[in-house]
């Protein structure tokens, strides 16, 4: 993290120097500590196992009291749990039946198709309408595209398995995120006590608390679909609330002058005036539930997940990857057109009659109908006929093999030197490092950035990582997530920089990185795993590979959000290109560089339980053995260590993107 | 592979909990629901499962569940059947869960797991003593199995760490000049394997049978002293008087299990599925026709049912 040089034109020097003394004598201090620290203090080096706080056994204590003695009176908390995933599973019944199994009596290999499912073709015309109606032909024409792909490749009946999964859960996710967003901004000490949960909710990895969700939910979709809201729902909570507080205060004055209730104001005021960011809320819960779609086929989802799971366990890279883009194409998809519909400007409500008013609605009733009636008479109509599926087959592991016979040894020579270079020195360096005193350096660090309060927040966060006993996995996570996040910021700073210039690139660059952060990683893993072995550095590529996308993103969005009248000042004064480069526009948008490695670090971090898949040794492969044992505590435990390494993080990188903001004279972001 | 949900099944699982109780000669009509997973044998073996039941009049549903967290569903009765439990591999989640009660084991399924170290056979040039695990005591051997990071050791890829096997207290009690990497995923381990095998380079790795691996390549397993129990156990039995684990790997049972209530709700079906028996061989020759030979699982099964119909039969009492 070097590339943080501070700037130049600091606004108080004095001050300044002050720090960089601090920081030289702390760092110095740290550097005796570590050096010679071992013989006087053993116990800061290598945390006492007597000092370690059971609180992996407290948490499979407290789960074991909620699933057996936990009541509220009437009712048990597990059988609260099982009415809820009781009514999730209606609409996902619903759903599923409509786009995939159609309507049945009876149960199990008993039952008879009352009502078939909706025809591909119809489910195509359906998305093809809503997407003429939002973004016109084109979008339309997108739509169908992609739809066609799923069905061309043979992906048609496991993508409408994921997408009855991904109907149901967006709309709770929206919905419910709405609703907790909406009562942060009205009660204050919702905020206050939400805001950790949020934090820890994206941070912990899923796998964490799949077996607790598991337990209290039961096993299959419904339980799915609960871990893919705990995942996607954060986001659109915070960008609800930062929306509301958005809106401006006349309005708000206006609604009260007008007389409108509480709940007026609320639903026929603010939402409304706020439905454009709201929108990027509900895109991000879409974005989120399509990542989970592999995780969630372990625990009895189906659908493309399984297929991608199914098809590396055979090796058949071309089925996975098949399986792979079907997501990509579900995601295009349902992105585009909630983006369509966050753009449009509805005009005023036509007059007429029912069907002059709804004419999209009457064309898609018409086309399901249609297309049911044909179904009974041409096959091909109802499900598409397989005759007409086309495959890469074997191309794809061909490819692989022909770059594993004729490169290999070039690939693995470049892989030792940076192995024997890079990652193994600076794991070493990584974990001879004293806990006690990273923990002492934490503290400073975070009160020279974000004062005592962060002092105090990163010290206990650290020393819970120390404390459950988990600091060598914690330190082996550091050191591989430090090393993606790196470079994975130098290839995409650069690549963020071209594409702003260049507003074709853009878009192309855009495709790569929203394929990249939907396709499944396991996709490309397992011919990672062929060319390079397992280890940390296919973990790495994998890791950096997906944590890519927020470096390039947030830099060119800061380079392209840089004020023009700057612009046209440094040209005035006869500024050469790459000094307006680097004099002006990466300066100015340094905080949204800084943005930008913040949300890296934690796809970084989110990145972790898949590279246990590959033989890493870190808090990923802990939450992972957890899981495989069905240990809720274990998994949890090691889950939260992941989460306060992703705070200190994040809480430090923010002040540092805060205190930039400052120096720079910008606009404070509210966050 | 497609799961049959059906549309009020709210209100039937209250009224099959009830049904429940008392122990009907009849089975209930409420489906069977057998799990599902991600390799080959065991969608083969759970297919041929569901194809008998379903024979006898039963009601079954297939659904897909991971391989150890299915145990979550297997305590409450939300999943009724894993046919195949690897005595290997998922022992321990196995005995925790039988430990609580709600799950039982349902014997034995007839096939044994096989897990060694494996290697390709033109391995067999540079090391010509194997398969007996003297020819890995050799320097030159074991550096014939090396790579930039191990050398001169040689390098053996393990298990994912969750599988167990001892295979490091293995190197340390036979003194073996090899280094334990373990894979993540038994999927990473295949795809060293089929990477190595394309260039015919050099590797040790553990392989379990039944799978395709052992039909697509050419290996061997090494052959380590036999395993026993006290050899586990008992520092003083074995090559080494002074350490455990100086031998090789156990054959395990791969055992059928279930949620304790099956017995009362289908005793029928209970019955056909501890009767249920089928071998490694046999087993082997079905999963080479579904990965290598392009098969579907419902082929495989369907041929299997007309060849064996008086075995299957006998099952389910016909």
């Amino acid at each position: 993290m070097a590339s943080l040089s501070p700037a130049t034109q600091a606004p108080a020097p004095k001050f300044r120097q002050v720090s960089v003394v601090l920081w030289i004598a702390a760092l110095g201090l740290f550097w005796l500590f570590w050096k010679h620290g071992a013989g006087l203090a053993p116990w800061a080096f290598d945390y006492p196992r007597a000092w370690t706080v059971p609180v992996a056994r407290w948490i499979s204590q407290a789960m074991k009291w909620l699933l057996n003695d936990a009541t509220f009176g009437l009712f048990t908390f597990e059988q609260a749990t099982r009415f809820i995933a009781a009514v999730i599973e209606v609409p996902y019944q619903v759903a599923l039946s409509l786009l995939s199994t159609g309507f049945l009596e009876g149960q199990g290999s008993t039952a008879t198709q009352i009502l078939p499912p909706l025809s591909w073709l119809a489910v195509i015309a359906v998305f093809a309408l809503i997407g003429h109606r939002a973004g016109g032909v084109r979008l339309a024409a997108l739509v169908v595209g992609c739809l066609g792909f799923v069905a061309v490749f043979g992906q048609w009946t496991s993508a409408m398995v994921t997408l009855a999964s991904i109907l149901v859960a967006v709309p709770l996710g929206v919905v419910g995120g709405l609703l907790l967003g909406i009562a942060a901004y009205r009660w204050l000490w919702v905020e206050r006590v939400l805001r950790p949960i949020l934090d820890l909710m994206q941070t912990i990895p899923v796998f964490a608390y799949l077996v607790p969700v598991l337990i209290l939910f039961g096993f299959g979709p419904t339980a799915a679909i609960v871990a893919t809201l705990i995942y996607a729902m954060p986001p659109m909570t915070r960008i609800t609330l930062l929306a509301l507080r958005r809106v401006p205060s006349e309005l708000h004055d206006l609604g009260q002058m007008v007389g409108c209730t509480r709940r007026q104001l609320t639903w026929k005021v603010l939402v409304p005036s706020a439905r454009d960011p709201l929108m990027v809320g509900v895109n991000q819960v879409i974005m989120l539930s399509l990542n989970m779609v592999i995780i969630a086929s372990m625990i009895g989802a189906g659908g493309l997940g399984f297929d991608v799971l199914a098809a590396l366990r055979k090796l058949d890279f071309g089925a996975g990857l098949e399986a792979g883009f079907a997501i990509v194409a579900l995601a295009l998809v349902l992105d585009q057109l909630s983006q369509a519909f966050a753009r449009k400007s509805w005009g005023q409500p036509v007059q007429g009659s029912w069907a002059h008013r709804h004419p999209y609605l009457l064309a898609a009733l018409a086309t399901v109908a249609l297309a049911a009636l044909l179904g009974l008479v041409v096959p091909a109509v109802q499900s598409y006929p397989k005759t007409l599926e086309i495959s890469t087959g074997t191309f794809w592991s061909n490819v692989v093999k022909w770059i594993n016979v004729n490169y290999f040894d070039t690939l693995e020579a470049i892989k030792n030197a940076l192995l024997l270079n890079l990652l193994i020195p600076f794991k070493r360096f990584l974990l001879s490092l004293p806990w006690a005193g990273v923990v002492a350096l934490l503290a400073f660090a975070g009160w020279r950035l974000g004062g005592w309060r962060l002092a105090v927040l990163t010290a206990f966060l650290a020393l819970f990582i120390a404390a459950t006993g988990q600091w060598e996995k914690a330190m082996t996570t550091v050191y591989l997530c430090g090393i993606s996040t790196m470079i994975a910021m130098l290839i995409g700073v650069p690549v963020g920089i071209a594409a702003a210039e260049k507003a074709g690139l853009w878009r192309w660059v855009q495709v790569v990185i929203d394929t990249l952060q939907t396709l499944p990683s396991f996709v490309y893993l397992m011919p990672a795993v062929m060319l390079f072995r397992v280890g940390d550095f296919t973990a790495m590529i994998a890791v950096v590979a997906f944590a890519v996308a927020p470096a390039i993103r947030y830099t060119a969005l800061g380079l392209r959000g840089v004020d023009p009248r700057l612009i046209e000042a440094g040209r005035a004064m006869g500024c050469t290109r790459s000094q307006m480069l680097t004099r002006i526009k990466l300066r100015l948008a340094l905080p949204e560089i800084l943005l930008g490695l913040n949300q890296t670090v934690m796809f970084a971090l989110s990145m972790l339980v898949i590279t246990a898949l590959v033989g890493t040794r870190d808090l990923g492969q802990e939450v992972y053995i957890a899981l495989t044992k069905a240990d809720p505590g274990r998994g949890l435990v090691a889950g939260l260590a992941v989460a306060c390494i992703a705070i200190i993080a994040d809480r430090m990188l923010h002040a540092g993107a805060r205190n930039a903001r400052a120096r720079l004279g910008l606009a404070e972001v509210q966050e | 592979m497609t799961s049959f949900k059906s549309f009020g099944r709210l209100a039937l699982t209250g009224a099959a909990l009830a049904m429940a109780l008392p122990a009907l000669a009849e089975d209930s009509p409420d489906p069977i629901k057998l799990t599902l997973h991600d390799w080959t044998g065991q969608l083969i073996t759970t297919n041929i499962m569901g194809e008998v039941l379903k024979a006898a009049g039963n009601n079954v549903e297939y659904v897909q569940a991971d391989y150890l967290a299915q145990f979550a569903g297997l305590e409450t009765g939300d999943l009724d059947v894993a046919m195949e439990m690897w005595e290997t591999t998922g022992r321990e989640a196995m005995d925790a869960a039988i430990a609580t009660g709600n799950v039982e084991n349902f014997g034995p399924t007839g096939m044994k797991a096989k897990e060694e170290w494996w290697y390709p056979l033109y391995m067999k040039d540079k090391c010509p003593g194997l398969p007996d695990w003297h020819a890995l005591l050799e320097p030159a051997c074991a550096e014939a199995f090396s790579t930039a990071e191990t050398a001169p050791k040689g390098r053996y890829l393990g298990g994912p760490v969750t599988w167990g096997g001892f295979d490091d207290e293995r190197v340390e009690a036979l003194d073996l000049p090899f280094e334990v990497i373990h894979a993540g995923t038994d999927a990473a381990l295949f795809a060293e394997l089929e990477s190595a095998y394309q260039r015919q380079a050099p590797i040790m790795l553990w392989i379990y049978a039944p799978h395709w691996a052992p039909a697509k390549y050419e290996g061997e397993w090494v052959e380590f002293p036999t395993y026993s129990p006290e050899c586990y156990n008992d520092p003083s039995v074995g090559v080494n008087p002074d350490m455990a684990y100086d031998c090789g790997k156990p054959f395990g049972e791969i055992w059928k299990v279930g949620w304790v209530g099956v017995k009362d709700k289908w005793p029928g079906a209970y019955a056909a599925i501890k009767a249920f028996h089928i071998e490694n061989d046999e087993m082997g020759k079905m999963i080479t026709e579904v990965d290598l030979e392009g098969k579907t699982v419902e082929e495989v099964t369907a041929e299997w049912m007309a060849a064996n119909e008086t075995r299957w039969k006998a099952w389910i009492g016909q």
